[in-house]
């Protein structure tokens, strides 16, 4: 049985606790926000972009010419999975579940008898996947001194693919993270980026009217679909960024009501303890007084 | 006057103008060219250099644009480009180390043709330099 000033001192730092739970929670909250705008203000820069390469893509769909990021290099031998993750933790089971997905994607591809690459983006990632993975992880990229994720920060992330697809280190590329839904619901996405694909949302859009193209469509889809590859990556990363501080939110949530519970627990049994001992107290004095 | 039509510039970042305009001027990658209200659906891939925007009233606008494309249709006019800021936003050394950027890129260039576009986007980035000196 704990004693009375054990109770007190386990009392005050659960406080200290659901003060920073709290804390946290409500930071995560406001950053939330301008998370959930940035992503929200990114949005119709890679719908429009998907839409316009879905339209030329279709033109070039089976013929010899097309680009090789739109076409593939005709092997899936080697594939390249992109993990983006966050690069701290407290964050319920949003690490977890990307690092989840890729994982068993990654067994899945070995079992095949496919060599593959992992690329983290995010400490966390690389945190998950090194203890059974290490040796496939040939890259990560730390993204801490970021504050806020710029479109330079998903070029940089998408010259490197292209560089390493340019040397012909890999044969598909997938890109993992976390599409956010709502506060509480963030699912864990794979995203094949190399070759492109689309959306069959983008398909639909396409537009009756005959363009004229300057340059011709080959080299505008020539230019644009590099480009597209640092979109969608930069469009994951906003997501994930959203995600993150909503999985943050409803664990600190959690963590707070959690804290509130054990608080109550606590003190009630305080209050039993220290009524115990003053009955006892009281009990003494009066048989005291009773023997004399 | 054929009137006003709608126009999008948008950026990977947000979405930085979107209203009705009489008359954008496009810094296409085959030359600069206008477009009106009514015009040909057409694509084209942008250089850098200035977008200029006339709406009604005579308020112009002009930007600095960099990477991406057009597209003209009947809904109107959208630009996507890479980089877009605003002319009274853009600092002359934002343009000085993008020439900088762009002269390693023509150092480091390793065949004929990396180094023909990048001398190109060099050539462009300079011009666009001295018409802003100019203005």
């Amino acid at each position: 049985m704990p004693s009375l000033k054990d109770l007190r001192n386990r009392i005050a730092s659960v406080k200290a606790t659901q003060k920073i739970t709290k804390a946290m929670q409500m930071v995560a909250a406001a950053k939330l926000r301008r998370a959930q705008e940035a992503a929200e203000a990114a949005r119709p820069y890679a719908e429009r972009m998907e839409a316009v390469l879905a339209n030329l893509a279709s033109a070039f769909e089976g013929r010899d010419d097309a680009p090789r990021l739109l076409a593939g290099t005709g092997k899936d031998d080697v594939h390249l999975l992109l993990v983006a993750t966050a690069e701290r933790g407290l964050c319920g089971g949003f690490n977890s579940s990307i690092a989840k997905l890729a994982r068993e994607r990654a067994k899945s591809l070995i079992a095949q008898g496919k060599t593959v690459k992992i690329v983290c983006v995010g400490k966390k990632g690389f945190d998950a996947l090194k203890r059974d993975l290490g040796a496939y992880i040939v890259k990560t990229i730390e993204l801490r001194h970021v504050k806020r994720v710029a479109f330079e920060n998903a070029n940089e992330i998408g010259d490197l693919v292209r560089a390493m697809f340019d040397a012909g280190e890999f044969d598909v590329c997938t890109l993992f993270y976390a599409r956010f839904q709502s506060v509480i619901s963030q699912v864990p996405t794979a995203q094949q980026l190399i070759p492109a694909t689309f959306g069959e949302a983008a398909k639909t859009v396409q537009t009756d009217a005959v363009y004229e193209y300057e340059p011709d469509e080959g080299e505008i889809l020539a230019e644009l679909l590099p480009r597209n590859i640092s979109v969608q990556i930069f469009r994951g990363l906003l997501e994930n960024a959203a995600s993150e501080q909503g999985a943050r939110m409803s664990a600190m949530d959690n963590a707070t009501r959690n804290a509130g519970d054990m608080i109550n627990k606590l003190t009630l049994s305080y209050n039993r303890q220290r009524q115990a001992q003053i009955t006892k107290e009281l009990i003494e004095i009066i048989s005291g007084a009773e023997a004399l | 006057m054929a009137g006003a039509f709608q126009f999008e510039l948008v950026s990977p970042e947000r979405l930085l103008l979107s209203e009705e305009v009489t008359m954008v001027v496009v810094p296409g990658s085959e030359g600069e060219f206008g477009v009106m209200a009514g015009h040909a659906p057409m694509m084209s891939t942008l250089r850098p250099g200035l977008l200029r925007v006339s709406r009604e009233g005579g308020a112009d606008q002009a930007y600095f644009v960099r990477g991406g494309f057009a597209e003209a249709g009947p809904k109107g006019l959208t630009v996507l480009a890479e980089q877009a800021t605003s002319l009274s936003d853009l600092k002359a050394e934002d343009i000085a180390s993008q020439i900088r950027d762009a002269e390693e890129d023509l150092a480091d260039a390793g065949d004929d043709d990396a180094r023909a576009r990048s001398a190109a986007a060099l050539a462009q980035l300079r011009e666009v330099q001295a018409a802003l000196k100019l203005a």
